[in-house]
């Protein structure tokens, strides 16, 4: 499909190229970022990183004040991902949580997947090459949706 | 860097503590091989109003150094940006300058 997959349209909305099939990817992405946030999976660390890395105690500090708030927003946005994946247009909140859903699941792949910058593509049969292949993806559409955000900031 | 004079009265009042306590705090963003180059700079000027070419910038400076210096403040408004970015998964950390 030629152009940007995700653009934004005059009414201030903005519309998701994406077929069926990558609906249906998606769809099951918010259920299990909620289940690895919600058991505390070691591969969630990445998203609640230490405030003060030398003063433990600042940290403990600093996660007992704001710990909650950022799992209750990362909770609130994979909702309304869940609630939204077969809308043709987003609202900008909604595309938001899209991407701030869509950027966490990439977090924690990409720290299950322990990648570098540039990862080597796997072989088919590799166990890893099926997660590093939605990694890819939400790459990709991570950058779509920060490239059809990004005309509304100022210069 | 003071020449070598006797120290005056003037230096005294203003022991380490006071100018320990007008330092301020300092949001730090560290690289990481994940998030997109495209994403922290997005992040940066949604969140501080930088403008494009301050957020590339200090993006750059991130990839490129390892990290930079993103806000200051005073603790709270380190705590706060410093909270605000880990929202958007960056991985931030806060200090006192020193």
């Amino acid at each position: 499909m030629a152009g940007p997959r995700v653009r934004r349209t005059r009414r201030g909305t903005y519309r998701l190229g994406i077929s069926r099939r990558e609906r249906d990817l998606l769809r099951s992405l918010p259920g299990q970022l909620r289940t690895a946030l919600e058991a505390s999976d070691p591969s969630t660390v990445r998203l609640f990183p230490p405030a003060h890395p030398d003063d433990a105690e600042a940290s403990d500090r600093y996660r007992a004040l704001v710990g909650d708030d950022l799992l209750e927003g990362r909770l609130g946005a994979l909702d309304t991902m869940e609630a939204t994946l077969d809308a043709p247009e987003l609202d900008e909140e909604q595309i938001n949580a899209w991407l701030k859903t869509l950027n966490d699941v990439r977090l924690v792949l990409g720290t299950q997947l322990d990648v570098s910058e540039e990862p080597e593509p796997l072989p088919r049969d590799h166990p890893d090459a099926p997660r590093l292949a939605v990694y890819g993806y939400l790459g990709w559409l991570v950058s779509e949706i920060v490239e059809a955000l990004s005309e509304d900031l100022r210069d | 860097m003071r020449s070598s004079t006797a120290p005056t009265e003037l230096d005294r009042p203003r022991g380490r503590e006071d100018l320990h306590r007008d330092r301020p705090w300092l949001v730090i963003v560290w690289n990481d091989p994940i998030n997109l180059m495209s994403y922290v700079t997005y992040v940066f000027q949604k969140l501080f109003g930088y403008p494009r070419e301050k957020a590339h910038r200090l993006m750059l400076q991130v990839h490129n150094e390892g990290r930079a210096v993103v806000s200051q403040g005073t603790r709270e408004k380190a705590e706060l940006d410093t909270s605000r970015l880990h929202a958007h998964g960056l991985w931030a950390t806060m200090k006192k300058d020193d």
